[in-house]
């Protein structure tokens, strides 16, 4: 059984969930790497092959093509569908990142193959890949079947925790060139626009610290970026706080936001809507707080305080920091 | 310029999701409906399309009965006609391949210049239809569309896309193309009175899924599972906050080991 597994790249780094893939590959094979191959795309590449040999990659393909270089969907496809061809893949992994959701679906559909997104699980029965996905933004569970020979998977970030095999793996690398039908490129990229931070998304982020309402304006928004920034958090908003202006949309959690879930989740001024618990309640770990006693974000908090925000996030600054300065 | 909008009908945000026949099935006797919050921003850039490059604008839905309500809406906002695809009385599974394909019949009937979609349906959150669709179609698709542009009239269009960490993307694309809308994109409209009335003489048509299905679904759920509920937290209050902060901290660090 061959697994592939499709390790992104963005602006040069290899994305984190590299890791996550492959250490849920080697579950897959039993921990056989010889059958995990691993696809990278995009310039200068190469450079990230190793890392992926020691999370146990057997086998690495190093794609440098001048329509691979800066994602495009379509030579993405191709790309991958031309290795699918070669190898004959049982799996065919991803993350479930904007990258990953973008193109796994049309992939499946031009190999008319069963298509799970999103996944926190993957397993066989027998011969048929099973995986358990969260649906209704994580208020049920569902084991979904997928019934074709080959089957697409995109796993959610930060779910797998990331088991390095061996430290001083070579990979074993092989350059790729891939045939390019350039007709069928009807999408093409003309600009990658930076994004204002350099922090991880919220859907791959660890530590997140949120503002709702409460917050106010968009100028106090700046005490949780000055606090993310002493642990390295990236800042979330409800949608209360976004619809008011105070946040911009690509920071919403909930059900029409982000899903997210993050080692630490840290609620400030969130009252705990059912759309908002259903994008973050997946968070190991969930802090609140909030000048209301009854707010029902309390019940899902593994830690809360009643109290004002403005209050607490200096004095939550100070004992964070203490705890980075000391480690 | 003919503007297609897939629209679907979700269980409403505020939804509590129960089990039925032993995790079988969900049961869906208590849900409420709406449509798909982010088919609200594809319907709105749709009727801000035409009426921008003039044309026809139709919506199109696969459900039983009960979606013509999300249909009438669009058409309330401007919208000026719907194809529904019926399936009452199907009674398997249905997974987003089979979705796709039957939309990629009407798809090919209507022959759209643009088709817009949600970027993701809130209620299964997988976003395979509008990929998909673009894919049996042959046309390019661009999803979690913050911005359109249209170029030579509609021959193609400057859209942006947005990625992680507030990273966007600028593509150039060939009409036909499947666009999926993101909440950025636009201000839907509130459905206006005189809209409302109107909606409800539009021409609505009906097609049978049964003659739209090719394939059987590439995909089965086998179950579904509530998650797991927590048990009651710490939560401090009355004492000082200084010690409450350090507790709390304190705690992260020691029981929770997350920081
Ligand atoms: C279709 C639909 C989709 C939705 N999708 C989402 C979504 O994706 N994400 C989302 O978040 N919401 C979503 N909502 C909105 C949701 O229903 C709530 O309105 C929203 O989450 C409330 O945000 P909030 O908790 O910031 O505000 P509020 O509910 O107003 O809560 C503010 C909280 O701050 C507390 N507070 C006030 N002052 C202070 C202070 N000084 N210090 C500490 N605490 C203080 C208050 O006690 C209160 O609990 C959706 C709604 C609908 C209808």
């Amino acid at each position: 059984m061959n697994i592939l597994v499709y390790a992104e790249v963005r602006n040069g780094k290899l994305k984190s969930t590299a890791g996550e893939l492959l250490t849920e590959a080697r579950r897959l094979t039993g921990g056989k790497t010889d059958s995990i191959h691993a696809v990278l795309l995009g310039e200068g590449c190469a450079a990230h092959a190793k890392t992926l040999a020691t999370y146990g990659a057997g086998k690495v393909f190093v794609v440098e093509h001048a329509t691979t270089n800066t994602y495009q969907c379509e030579p993405h496809i191709q790309t991958i569908s031309q290795l699918i061809q070669k190898n004959s893949y049982k799996v065919v992994l991803g993350a479930a990142s904007p990258t990953g959701r973008d193109f796994f679906p049309r992939l499946a559909a031009r190999h008319k193959s069963g298509m799970l997104t999103d996944v926190v699980s993957v397993s066989l029965d027998g011969e048929k890949v099973v995986v358990r996905r969260p649906m209704y933004a994580g208020k049920c569970i569902a084991e979904v079947m997928s019934q074709t020979p080959v089957t697409f998977v995109t796993i959610r970030p930060n779910v797998i925790p990331a088991e390095l095999l061996n430290a001083a793996a070579e990979a074993s690398v092989e350059n790729f060139q891939p045939n390019i039908d350039a007709a069928a490129v009807k999408s093409k990229i003309v600009e990658v626009r930076k994004g204002k931070s350099e922090k991880p998304d919220l859907t791959e982020a660890s530590l997140i610290i949120s503002g709702g309402r409460a917050m106010g304006n968009s100028d106090n928004f700046k005490i949780l970026h000055d606090l993310a920034d002493v642990v390295g958090a990236t800042v979330g908003a409800s949608r209360a706080a976004v619809d008011s202006g105070y946040a911009p949309h690509d920071m919403q959690v909930g059900q029409t936001g982000k899903t997210v879930n993050p080692n630490l989740y840290i609620a400030f001024g969130i009252s705990g809507s059912i759309q908002h618990l259903a994008g973050m309640r997946t968070s190991k770990i969930i802090v609140a707080v909030n000048t209301d006693p009854d707010a029902p974000i309390f019940q899902k908090a593994d830690y809360g305080i009643v109290a004002d925000l403005f209050q607490a996030v200096p004095l939550f600054k100070e004992e964070l920091k203490k705890i980075v300065e000391h480690s | 310029m003919k503007i297609l909008v897939l629209v679907k009908h979700v269980p409403d945000t505020e939804t509590k999701v129960k089990l039925a026949a032993g995790g079988k099935n969900l049961d869906d006797s208590e849900f409420k409906y709406m449509v798909n919050p982010y088919d609200e921003f594809a319907i709105e850039e749709a009727v801000r399309t035409q009426e921008k490059l003039t044309g026809e604008s139709v919506v199109v839905s696969l459900g039983p009965t009960r979606v013509q309500e999300a249909m009438r809406k669009a058409m309330a906002m401007g919208i000026d006609r719907g194809v529904w695809i019926n399936t009452d009385g199907h009674g398997g599974e249905l997974d987003s391949f089979c979705v796709a394909t039957a939309l990629a019949k009407v798809v090919a009937e209507e022959k759209p210049d643009v088709v817009f979609v949600g970027q993701k349906a809130i209620d299964d959150d997988s976003a395979h239809v509008g990929p998909m669709l673009a894919e049996l179609c042959g046309m390019p698709h661009v999803q979690v569309v913050t911005k359109v542009e249209w170029q030579d009239g509609a021959q193609s269009a400057r859209v942006e896309r947005e990625v992680e960490g507030g990273i966007i993307e600028v593509y150039d694309v060939k009409s036909p193309m499947v666009l999926g809308a993101h909440k950025s994109l636009n201000e839907p409209r509130f459905p206006p009175l005189p809209g409302i009335m109107k909606a409800k003489k539009k021409p609505l048509a009906e097609k049978k899924l049964s003659d739209l299905l090719s394939d059987a679904p590439l995909t089965t759920v086998r179950n579904y599972a509530l998650p797991s509920e927590k048990s009651p937290g710490k939560v401090f209050k009355g004492e000082p906050l200084p010690e409450m902060v350090k507790k709390v901290v304190g705690l992260l660090r020691s029981e929770a080991k997350v920081i």
